[in-house]
């Protein structure tokens, strides 16, 4: 295993690619090895992409990565799909997207399932997010699923949000609805061919008008037709205009700072869940308790107060 | 209205018939499709033939709006044409291979190419390596062109060409190829598939994107108006719609709303419909499930008739109709028992022909081994002209017009075309679809629901699921493409790219380049690009230069 | 709670666009509740095996109907072993003649599926191949 961080370290892409997996199977050792790496994480930028399913995400991000990489920047893409919650198996088609990626082994793309993950990404997101980072990738796009809700946890998981919006049909009004106002730092319209960009583009403008932001920050609305890449040189910018106002106003950081306490807390969250319910004996407790026909919150109490007790003792 | 009596007799025949249905097995009573069928065709489910129906339905063969057929004694007056596709290797080793067809009757050919040149690529490119020849023949250049019809008079013999994304290009060598022969453009038959938009959607054979792939598509349509005349332009293709995996409804519903696209482009060019639409062709598949497949070319007649008089205003009989190359289903073949497919190929031979169609290749049996060997394509050749000539089907034409069922099935396919075309509508149009890849998952979800209906053994595919032979062994012998032919192949290219006038290959790309910047027709640059022996490849890298590589659509 | 799913690349080496085949099979490993990567059409050897290396996947699935599989298959697998990812299961399917299958059996494809196969069969082939070699792994 620590070979596998030294070949991590000397930029052997395999490795990187296995301490992927390692991560999303939360293997063990996978924490430590995270922790290993942290010190040089940081130094990537992360750009978190979503909006309703067909948007042009994938396409978008092809473009960002194409126009990076002839800027002279390293690019990784994290592109997120859906698992069946029946089957458990997942279809990860955003690579046929990824054109720009099929000369060029300086672009690296990690398809990844949710694997029961609700808010949009996978688990291990950003833990594969600090081992690209880590290894050196200097854009690191985060392609969250896209299925038309709320995917908030890619606000904390990118240092800018990109959201995709799309005209004709009604999924871009409903994803906006869904709450994807208010995670985005910077709108794109894709698809502009379509004759209804512009009123879509007013649509954006005004629900702008009427929300707040807690920062001073207006997202701009940028018109992109990614199949043609026009559009991704304004993107661009615009991408760069955000980064260097936050920089200047060191919210940044704070938002940086966020992402890590959330990560805690998800650590935090698993290692105890797993305590609780897999190492412990609480989920036969429970199962016996509901069979005896006791109520639920009642069993619920017992337990937290089993456990508020312990805590006492242990700190 | 049917009679009271007729009424009552029928419930009793329902009653009967339903309890005595099969117990027997896992078989689905449906189409090959998963339509579901009834146990009898009476009066009560099919379409009313009486009053004004007969003419609004099904007219005379040769009448509007040709249901049963589009020539008033077809086959009668001209068997089908007998057209086996064909392609290997170089020029050299097809041009063999058609000396030989012809010399057995074969009244039509039928260029296959392989990959690197469907797909707009030089033999000697470094994409084209282990492809040269495989599944067709290697045609680089007018030089290939010309060995590859050396020996046949093109003012003589009509030939059918399938390529799609570099039609344009290849058809060009053909058009030069036919000058050094002394053959006028004018005096050319035959067909370019052509057919841009099931590229898109199934085959995935292309060049650069569907936007500027289908500008060049008419300009072909615009240029063989004026100087090929009796050149088919398009041939709109259900055939690969339906290999990859679509229902016979789908492969109707999107091979005809493909057609109504290439209609719409060709009036927003500037031209009266009847121009070009007497040149478009159709290119169906012949299905095993019999019944599906004869309603599928009836109702493909009716509707694109319709269409044409009533929709875009068309006003020459000849745009109206559904002039048909059918080729029996190759997704149909099995590996396993590979002499079985002879069967099958037959049953499809008899489908086409009963729908009346205008040409035809038969599959030989093992195509799903290699390419096919000079005695299967033999036997496909000898099942058409047992039908042609020994089973006695081809003097009536449209034989099971009238049939309830029959009727009944061509109605539905129509119904459910119809829906298709709201649907499509919906999208914003074929191409609009197809950019968004919805074309493509609907192909896909049959497709799925198919294989699944063989892996549960609601369909059955003899020696796949039933009656399978343990540790076969399969004695047929399979044609092997000889490995030099990509040695052979490079080697006449950097000869011919020695020998040509280089000022003048240059000078007629650079005019390929202008017309692909500022719109006008690129066809008679093409054709001046082919007469330099400028190479496929390099006029091919020019448009990709201007115009880009194809998107493919998500999955 | 370590999960350990099988990843697979579904991959159309070449320049043939028939797609069915590769779509079926994918739709059906993921209905298997496997990971699958699907590449697209007309993939040099060299972006399959660069996408097999970052994507981290237990097998590759070729499929190819154009007769170029005695030039891009060994490709791949030599592709695949000069990177180290020799443990990665790799098979395929399409028209592949059977003195074919035999010498690409040598060459690291110890399992072909021609047409007709069922996509249990390929499902289940991976599924104990990639379970044999997860366990000679860890030992
Ligand atoms: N017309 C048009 N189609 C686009 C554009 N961008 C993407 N598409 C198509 O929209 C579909 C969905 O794109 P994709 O990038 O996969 O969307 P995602 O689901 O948001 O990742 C694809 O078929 C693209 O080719 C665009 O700017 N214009
Ligand atoms: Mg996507």
């Amino acid at each position: 295993m620590d070979s596998l961080v030294e070949r991590f370290r000397s930029g052997d892409r395999r490795a990187l690619a296995r301490l992927i997996t390692r991560a999303e199977n939360r293997s063990p050792g996978f924490a430590e090895t995270l922790d290993a790496i942290y010190g040089s994480t940081g130094r990537g930028f992360r750009i978190g992409v979503t909006g309703p399913p067909g948007a042009g995400k994938s396409t978008i991000v092809d473009g960002l990565a194409a126009a990076f990489r002839a800027a002279g920047d390293s690019v990784a893409v994290l592109a997120i799909d859906p698992t069946s919650p029946f089957t458990g198996g997942a279809l990860l088609g955003d690579r046929i997207r990824m054109r720009c990626t099929e000369d060029d082994s300086n672009i690296f793309v990690r398809s990844m399932a949710t694997r029961g993950s609700l808010g949009g990404l996978a688990r291990a997101t950003v833990d594969a997010a600090d081992l690209l980072d880590a290894f050196g990738y200097k854009q690191i796009m985060i392609e969250t699923v896209g299925v038309g809700q709320a995917e908030h946890d890619v606000m904390t998981a990118s240092d800018v949000v990109l959201v995709i919006l799309y005209p004709g049909g009604g999924d871009s009004v409903q994803a906006m609805k869904a709450g994807l106002m208010e995670i985005a730092d910077i709108f794109v319209v894709n698809k502009s061919d379509h004759p209804a960009a512009d009123r879509l583009v007013d649509d954006i403008e005004q629900m702008l008008e009427l929300r707040a932001r807690r920062d001073a920050w207006r997202p701009p609305v940028v018109q992109c037709v990614a199949t043609e890449r026009r559009g991704i040189a304004e993107l661009v910018l615009r991408i760069e205009n955000y980064k260097s106002a936050r920089e200047a106003a060191g919210d940044l950081a704070a938002r940086r700072r966020e992402r890590r306490e959330a990560q805690v807390r998800r650590a935090i969250e698993e290692e105890l869940a797993l305590l609780l319910f897999e190492k412990s004996g609480f989920q036969d407790y429970i199962t016996r308790e509901l069979d005896r026909r006791r109520p639920p919150y009642a069993i619920a109490a017992e337990v937290v107060n089993l456990i508020k007790n312990s805590l006492k003792h242990a700190i | 209205m049917p009679s009271e009596s007729f009424k009552k007799s029928n419930e009793v025949y329902n009653k009967k018939a339903s309890a005595a249905k099969s117990r027997e097995d896992a078989r689905e009573f449906t189409t090959i499709s998963g339509d579901p069928l009834d146990i009898c065709y009476t009066p009560q489910n099919s379409p009313d033939l009486n009053g004004g129906g007969y003419d609004d339905k099904l007219g005379f063969p040769g009448e509007y709006p040709y249901t049963r057929g589009i020539h008033p004694n077809l086959y009668r007056g001209k068997l089908w044409t007998m057209r086996q596709f064909a392609g290997f290797g170089t020029a050299k080793d097809t041009n063999e291979r058609y000396h030989f067809l012809l010399e057995h009757g074969q009244t039509g050919l039928s260029v296959a190419f392989d990959f690197p040149t469907l797909m707009g690529y030089d033999s000697d490119h470094a994409r084209s390596r282990g492809e040269v020849g495989r599944c067709g023949v290697a045609i680089s250049s007018l030089a290939d062109m010309e060995t590859l019809f050396s020996g046949i008079p093109l003012d003589k013999v009509s030939v059918s060409m399938t390529i799609n994304g570099p039609a344009a290009i290849v058809w060009s060598f053909f058009i030069a190829a036919a000058e050094k022969q002394g053959v006028h453009p004018s005096k050319l038959r035959g067909t370019i598939q052509n057919d841009i938009l099931k590229e898109f959607q199934a085959q995935h054979a292309w060049l650069v994107p569907i936007d500027h792939a289908l500008r060049i598509v008419i300009d072909t349509m615009e240029f063989g108006a004026k100087e090929v005349q009796q050149w088919n332009t398009i041939s709109i293709s259900g055939y690969h719609i339906r290999e990859a995996g679509s229902t016979a409804a789908q492969e109707l519903a999107f091979t005809l709303a493909n057609g109504f696209e290439y209609i719409e482009r060709g009036i927003a060019r500037g031209m009266n419909v009847d121009e070009f639409a007497p040149r478009l062709s159709f290119f169906w598949d012949v299905h095993l499930d019999f019944f599906e497949e004869i309603a599928k070319f009836r109702a493909a007649r009716r509707i694109w008739a319709k269409t044409l008089k009533e929709k875009y205003g068309a006003k020459d009989p000849r745009s109206l109709l559904v002039r048909t190359h059918a080729q029996t289903a190759g997704v149909s073949l099995t590996a396993q028992q590979p002499e079985n497919n002879i069967v099958r190929v037959a049953y499809q031979a008899l489908a086409a022909v009963l729908g009346g169609t205008q040409s035809l290749h038969t599959n030989s049996m093992d195509e799903t081994l290699a390419l096919p060997t000079e005695k299967s394509v033999k036997i496909a050749l000898r099942t058409q002209q047992v039908l042609a000539y020994e089973t006695e089907v081809a003097h009536v034409v449209d034989p099971l017009g009238g049939s309830y069922f029959i009727e009944a099935m061509t109605d539905r396919l129509e119904a459910a075309a119809n829906v298709y075309f709201k649907r499509i509508a919906e999208r914003g149009g074929m191409v609009n679809a197809t950019k968004e890849g919805w074309v493509q998952r609907e192909i896909h979800r049959s497709s799925t629901a198919y294989q699944k209906a063989v892996e549960d053994g609601r369909k059955t595919i003899v020696g796949i699921n039933r009656f399978v032979e343990e540790d076969e062994k399969i004695e047929i012998p399979v044609l092997k493409i000889d490995p030099k032919v990509d040695e052979i192949s490079s080697d006449n290219l950097r000869k011919l790219r020695e020998r040509r006038d280089a000022a003048r290959v240059k000078k007629a790309l650079d005019g390929v380049r202008a017309a692909a910047k500022n719109g006008e027709n690129l066809m008679p640059r093409f054709v001046e690009a082919a007469r330099s022996y400028a190479t496929l490849g390099e006029i091919a890298d020019v448009l990709r230069g201007e115009f880009g590589a194809p998107v493919e659509p998500a999955f | 709670m370590t999960s350990e799913k099988i990843r697979v690349l579904v991959a159309k080496p070449g320049l043939d666009g028939h797609d069915r085949g590769a779509k079926v099979v994918a739709s059906a490993l993921r209905d298997r509740g496997m990971e699958v990567i699907y590449t697209g059409l007309h993939q040099t050897p060299e972006s399959i095996v660069e996408a097999a290396i970052q994507e981290d996947v237990d097998a590759v699935g070729l499929s190819i109907l154009s007769g170029a599989h005695m030039t891009l298959f060994p490709k791949i697998a030599e592709l695949l072993r000069s990177r180290g990812a020799e443990n990665v299961v790799l098979t395929g399917g399409g028209i592949i003649p059977k003195e074919d299958v035999e010498s690409l059996r040598t060459l690291g494809f110890a399992r072909l599926f021609g047409p007709g196969s069922t996509t249990d069969e390929i499902a289940e082939y991976i599924e104990s191949e990639v379970g044999r070699r997860r366990a000679a792994a860890n030992h």
